[in-house]
């Protein structure tokens, strides 16, 4: 999903440390917050915003497109259902270590209300010289540059690398979609894919995938259809089998979820697959 | 977190799906106890590992003195990496045909998956191959639980059993998956019995690592991973390491960034000596975490790799060279620093170290591996 600068967000969580740090942040680059959601905290003001019981309540008195969550991961089912259940069309997730069982149900739920989920387990997204919502550093000019080169990444700290490759390389970023760590989330790399496909503001796509579950071979079949240049890098190459590098990993079945399996499925799609993170630059400038 | 056998089937037994008699032994001579009454018998190395079969680690006993053998040959035996510490001792049973059920966590439909074939005992990935048609794939609601109707319609018209036995079977094991917060519970071979009985021969089951908070009793008998005397340590210090085979120690911030700095680190010639993550929080460990990766007696260089996002670079690289010098390793070190806080910490880097940080990712991992293989940096 893409953020746009005229959309209107609530934070839940928004009284907490990490809740009041990034929403300042997030304010100042140009996100419209229109307040945040505390049950302990309602009607009183934080930042200068309303706080308010439940996102519920908060939809009923202004108009809310999207929900970000600063919540602790047993927190996230009931303030997502809550976001959904108010009718807020997009929520981002950025909680790492949510339960997937809890992760699964959101999804059900959001699905049947036509919500779009990003995350859990995400940094965010940001739609450069506009907003972001999440924490992505949208605000350093090393990292990110108005440009036509739309970002999807599954981790925030190999994103933002790429982000800043890409920069140095003259080449700016039109938006940065983190879908996202964890074994099961709410918008996929194909996802992504496909919003930056019809995104008029992005040329090409930088596509920055992981080894385990199929999102990237997914993703590579939709590719296959694509005018736009695609250049990936593939994480965890070097990751020795059956352990888990820091993000939980996802069932492997048949060839999927391998390393070269995706290299090969991405290639076979047109895509250039670079074996560093520095190569995605290169491939786009020359491309 | 992976569960042996047994523990997979305490919970199957708990939610009414028939396993065999048996008992859990450590020593042979309570294997050829246990054996004099069951009778003919199986004797099963309780690892959390696949392929046990294989290796040797499940043996059938016609009689009690067979059992002690056997027993005698699994104990103390290494399956993968695990040794045998523990067998079940099982009742045979009078197979008829061997099925297959599942339920998982799909990606995909991004809900449960149950999984049903009529064909069992070879791994999942071959019956996919070797009989598509005759695996039912069923998604499901998390929300409405197992819908046994819709299950029962999509089971193939000829089976070696009762369709109602199937389904009240695969709602149990989906209670199990459900209740417990599963990644995966799996029974390979589900068996048919001469007299139509259902009983899970075997149990795969994983509990998702995030949801441990709220099982901690069952947690109690899972597998925790088994870890070297360096990562116990890491893990007491609550940081993210990985102990491996090669030469050049890393640290990173970020899951993603630590992966690829061990992806260039062996794109460019050289073997990664670790995972380790110590961004977010875990910048304030700098030192132990530093300790950690010295520790490793293969360390011959050690690359840092900051790119700040919401971490800033000049707080992680503080944090590092003050390890550094209070630790001062004979080795040499090599830092690619981006991202927030990159000014600062360059400028901290060649104040207090002497060295400069390279530009790019690339040309560090290089001067690494080119060091870590005896040669000039």
């Amino acid at each position: 999903m893409i953020v746009r600068g005229n959309e209107t967000v609530l934070v839940q969580g928004i009284t907490g440390k990490q809740g009041t740090f990034w929403s300042e942040r997030m304010r100042e680059y140009g996100t419209k917050i229109v307040g945040g959601v505390n049950p302990k905290r309602a009607g009183e003001a934080h930042l200068g915003l309303p706080v308010w019981g439940t996102a519920r309540e908060a939809a009923r008195e202004t108009a809310i497109d999207v929900a970000v969550m600063f919540i602790p991961p047993f927190g996230v089912k009931e303030a997502a259902l809550d976001a959904i259940e108010a009718g807020i069309g997009k929520i981002v997730c950025l909680t790492e270590h949510v339960p997937v069982h809890d992760t699964m149900y959101v999804l059900a739920a959001a699905r049947e209300r036509n919500c779009q989920v990003i995350g859990p387990n995400t940094a965010g997204i940001v739609t450069v010289g506009e907003c972001f919502v999440g924490f992505m550093p949208a605000f350093n000019p090393l990292v990110f540059q108005p440009g036509k080169v739309g970002v999807i990444s599954r981790s925030g700290s190999l994103g933002t690398l790429v982000c800043l490759n890409l920069v140095q390389a003259g080449l700016g970023i039109s938006a940065f979609i983190g879908i996202g760590g964890d074994p099961v989330i709410g918008t996929t790399t194909r996802d992504a894919l496909m919003v930056l496909d019809g995104d008029e503001k992005t040329a090409a796509v930088a596509l920055v995938g992981e080894i385990g579950g199929s999102m990237e071979e997914e993703a590579a079949e939709y590719a296959r259809g694509m005018k736009k240049p695609i250049a990936a890098f593939i994480a965890g190459g070097a990751a020795p089998p059956g352990k888990r590098m820091g993000h939980a990993g996802a069932i492997v079945m048949g060839d999927k979820g391998t390393y070269a399996g995706k290299k090969a499925a991405l290639e076979a799609a047109g895509v250039t697959v670079c074996p560093t993170p520095s190569g995605i630059a290169e491939a786009l400038r020359n491309g | 977190m992976n569960f042996a056998e047994h523990a997979g089937k305490a919970l199957l037994k708990a939610a009414g799906i028939p396993v065999p008699e048996g008992v859990l032994a450590t020593t042979a001579q309570e294997v050829g106890r246990a054996a004099q009454r069951l009778g003919p018998c199986v004797v099963k190395a309780q690892v959390a590992t696949g392929k046990r079969g294989k290796a040797g680690g499940i043996k059938v006993a016609a009689d009690a003195t067979g059992a002690e053998a056997a027993a005698k040959a699994i104990l103390g035996m290494t399956i993968g990496e695990h040794r045998v510490e523990r067998v079940l001792v099982e009742q045979q049973m009078p197979i008829v045909t061997e099925m297959y059920a599942a339920v998982l966590n799909d990606p995909v439909s991004k809900g449960p998956l149950a999984l049903f074939s009529a064909q069992g005992g070879i791994d999942i990935e071959e019956i996919a191959v070797s009989h598509p048609g005759a695996l039912v794939r069923l998604p499901l609601d998390i929300r409405k639980g197992f819908d046994a109707p819709r299950f029962e319609a999509a089971l193939p018209v000829k089976l070696p059993c009762d369709r109602a036995a199937v389904a009240d079977l695969m709602g149990k094991l989906y209670a199990v998956y459900a209740r417990n917060d599963a990644e995966l519970v799996e029974i390979n071979p589900l068996i048919v019995t001469r007299d139509g009985r259902l009983i899970a021969l075997d149990c795969k089951f994983t509990i998702d690592d995030s949801a441990i908070p709220r099982h901690s009793a069952v947690a109690e008998t899972g597998t925790p991973d088994r870890l070297t005397a360096l990562e116990e340590r890491g893990k007491a210090l609550g940081l993210k390491f990985i102990e491996l085979d090669g030469s050049v120690g890393v640290l990173a911030n970020g899951a993603g960034l630590t992966m690829t700095t061990m992806d260039a680190v062996r794109h460019y010639g050289g073997q990664p000596a670790n995972f380790m993550e110590i961004g977010g929080e875990s910048y304030t460990k700098a030192k132990p975490a530093l300790e950690l990766v010295l520790a490793n007696p293969r360390v011959k260089c050690l690359l840092v790799n900051f790119c700040g996002a919401f971490a800033r670079t000049d707080v992680m690289a503080e944090g590092v060279i003050n390890a550094w010098l209070a630790l001062k390793p004979d080795i040499p070190i090599f830092f690619t620093i981006h991202g927030t806080g990159e000014a600062e910490a360059i400028a901290m880097v060649k104040e207090r170290l002497g060295i400069t940080p390279f530009d790019l990712m690339d040309d560090a991992v290089k001067a690494a591996v080119t060091a870590a293989r005896g040669g000039a940096a």
